[in-house]
């Protein structure tokens, strides 16, 4: 399947390829993947990729092999919203278990699955560098840090309430 | 507050902002340098001002930019670590978010020194929000003539560009970061060759933290010799700490060098004391790679001077009772909390973050992940520990990249000083079943 972006991605991707130098196109591989997994739903399918290793010159498993090995890119569908709490040690000791378990119960899901109507999905990652506001947790771009359940509440309610009444 | 050469700005109007930071006598290095000093006399000043990696190591950075092989033809490159990934830190991101052209600067003057036509920061995919800082930054010095060609009229080009890694630790090791960049996945290279002399795409290059590029500027300005004035001994200038855990004021701190830690704990100016009026139990002082330090050797030296925030004070007595500075990810941890636990969650941490290339840290953390694990949720055995210590061992030394050791060290140090704490969760299994357990009146945790 022949699979197309959006004009705004591809001046973004030929943005990024033009810093590197014009025979190591290669190297534009990881920005151009965040690039293109914002656009196909948060996921990169495998014409996603085969499409990636078209634009950049590169064979298909080139893409494969990298995406495979990073955390931030998916293979599988997500929900519209990947909520990703950091566990590690920093933000264990200020309560992250807490804050994970309050968030299963809240969105009736357990780490790892997505909620059925595909809003929210539920990960625990490794340090994000934010061990002295802990704990906390990133949806996209967006870090939220000091979390309380009130707080936690609050973000679930704003991104959530205008797919469904149950936010 | 000691001296500020970093921070000194931080809560300035529009500091953010090319202008905010002009108006505070933001990029006078590229007057002073550009085309003024030759780029020898600019890694002299550095080397002169003893500066040592911010990242973690430690490795003097004047000493690192005089390995750069200038014998051949190839462009060189300069890449600027802001991976920063390690449990415990994040002062680059800091200074990123909130003085973004400080570190722009600094980039500017550190690539004229190597003689770089082309620079890139790696940062972690994580920070995205910081790269679009950046990113802005960079397009203001553009347009102010800070960037591109013929810089300020001095004959002197640089383009300067910010790529985005995507959720790898290893990619902080600077081998790794450079075959990030070149668009494969983060396995460490073999050294030699060395980056100064092989590095990005066959060219000689190198990788600096973003502190470390950022303290550049302060050299310039000051001259090394006045740099090296402030701090102790070998430790010279000022150091970010991010501190963290059970305190009160969490935070980034920029210290004079020589600090003491007790001060540094317990000062309002810093950490504020621990969260609650607690005891202190432990303290991580150099990011979650560096061996925990038992509160009895937190705050003096074996000799019996105070411990201090040094380079030298902090490895005090080897690894049998001191640690390491690292990259300033402070972490303190009070009287209620789990060692097991913690380590745990570091050996987990290095468990995903291993690239797998070698077998001794592949296999090894996820073992010491498992083992951990068992002991920690009342599935251990006695004879778990010293196997612990023997799977720690086996990785120690025996890996391509320092990731091996930065996971086999603090569960070695947490068995060193808290071995105790293991044989009452291997004793007691029912009563650290609990996910909740953080104390045991039973059993003595602050003497260790």
């Amino acid at each position: 399947m022949d699979v197309q972006f959006s004009q705004e991605s591809i001046n973004e991707i030929n943005r990024i390829i033009a810093q590197y130098p014009k025979e190591r196109k290669k190297s534009a591989l990881l920005p151009v993947l965040h690039v293109v997994q914002k656009e196909t739903n948060g996921w990169l399918s495998v014409d996603t990729m085969d499409k990636v290793a078209d634009i950049l010159a590169i064979k298909p498993i080139e893409v494969y092999e990298v995406v495979t090995f990073y955390t931030m890119y998916f293979t599988k569908p997500v929900g519209k919203y990947v909520i990703e709490v950091c566990q590690t040690g920093p933000c264990m000791i200020c309560g992250s278990d807490k804050i994970v378990s309050y968030l299963e119960s809240k969105l009736g899901i357990k780490v790892g699955e997505t909620t059925s109507d595909n809003i929210f999905t539920l990960r625990t990652v490794e340090c994000l560098g934010a061990c002295g506001y802990a704990p906390m947790l990133q949806i996209g771009e967006q870090y939220y840090e000091n979390l309380t359940e009130e707080r936690i509440d609050q973000i679930i309610h704003e991104l959530g309430s205008t797919y469904s009444d149950k936010y | 507050m000691g001296v500020q050469l970093l921070l000194e700005h931080l809560n300035k109007p529009e500091i953010n902002t090319i202008d905010g930071y002009i108006k505070q006598g933001g990029y006078r290095t590229l007057d002073k340098v550009l085309g003024k000093m030759t780029p020898d006399e600019v890694t002299e000043e550095v080397k002169t001002a003893g500066l040592r990696g911010r990242g973690g190591a430690g490795f003097p950075t004047g000493m690192k930019w005089s390995f750069l092989d200038k014998s051949t033809d190839k462009p060189r490159y300069l890449l600027c670590n802001a991976d920063e990934s390690e449990p415990g830190t994040f002062k680059d991101r800091l200074l990123m978010e909130k003085i973004p052209h400080l570190l722009i600067e600094g980039m500017i003057v550190s690539s004229y020194a190597l003689g770089c036509r082309t620079s890139y920061i790696y940062i972690r995919g994580e920070y995205m929000f910081i790269l679009r800082i950046l990113e802005k930054a960079i397009k203001e010095a553009y347009a102010k003539g800070f960037l591109g060609e013929n810089i300020k009229g001095s004959g002197y080009s640089l383009d300067l560009y910010v790529h985005p890694g995507a959720g790898a630790y290893i990619c902080g090791e600077e081998t790794a970061l450079i075959e990030s960049l070149e668009g494969k996945r983060g396995n460490p290279r073999i050294k030699p060759p060395f980056p100064a002399v092989s590095g990005l795409w066959g060219c000689p290059t190198i990788v600096n933290n973003v502190e470390s590029i950022a303290a550049v500027v302060p050299i310039l300005n000051m001259g090394g010799s006045e740099y090296a004035k402030i701090g102790i001994g070998r430790s010279t200038g000022t150091k970010l700490i991010s501190a963290s855990g059970n305190i009160n004021k969490p935070g980034v701190y920029e210290i004079e060098l020589g600090l003491p830690v007790e001060e540094f704990i317990y000062s309002d100016e810093y950490c504020g004391g621990i969260k609650g009026g607690l005891d202190i139990k432990a303290c991580v002082p150099g990011g979650s790679s560096v061996p925990i330090l038992p509160k009895s050797l937190l705050f003096k030296e074996s000799n019996g001077n105070p411990r201090l925030m040094s380079y030298e004070s902090l490895s005090e007595g080897g690894f049998e009772t001191g640690s390491m500075l690292g990259s300033g990810g402070f972490i303190v941890y009070d009287e209620k909390q789990c060692i097991v636990k913690n380590t745990w969650t570091f050996a987990r941490f290095y468990h995903h973050e291993s690239c797998g290339q070698c077998s001794p840290c592949r296999e090894g953390t996820i073992w010491l992940d498992k083992v951990l694990y068992n002991i920690e949720h009342g599935l251990g055995k006695e004879s778990d520990i010293d196997l612990l210590w023997d799977i720690q061992h086996g990785i120690e030394g025996n890996t391509i990249c320092p990731l091996g050791d930065a996971a086999a060290w603090p569960v070695a140090a947490a068995i060193r000083h808290f071995r105790h704490e293991f044989e009452y969760h291997v004793k007691y299994p029912h009563r650290v079943k609990d996910d909740d357990h953080v104390y045991q009146p039973e059993m003595n945790y602050t003497t260790a």
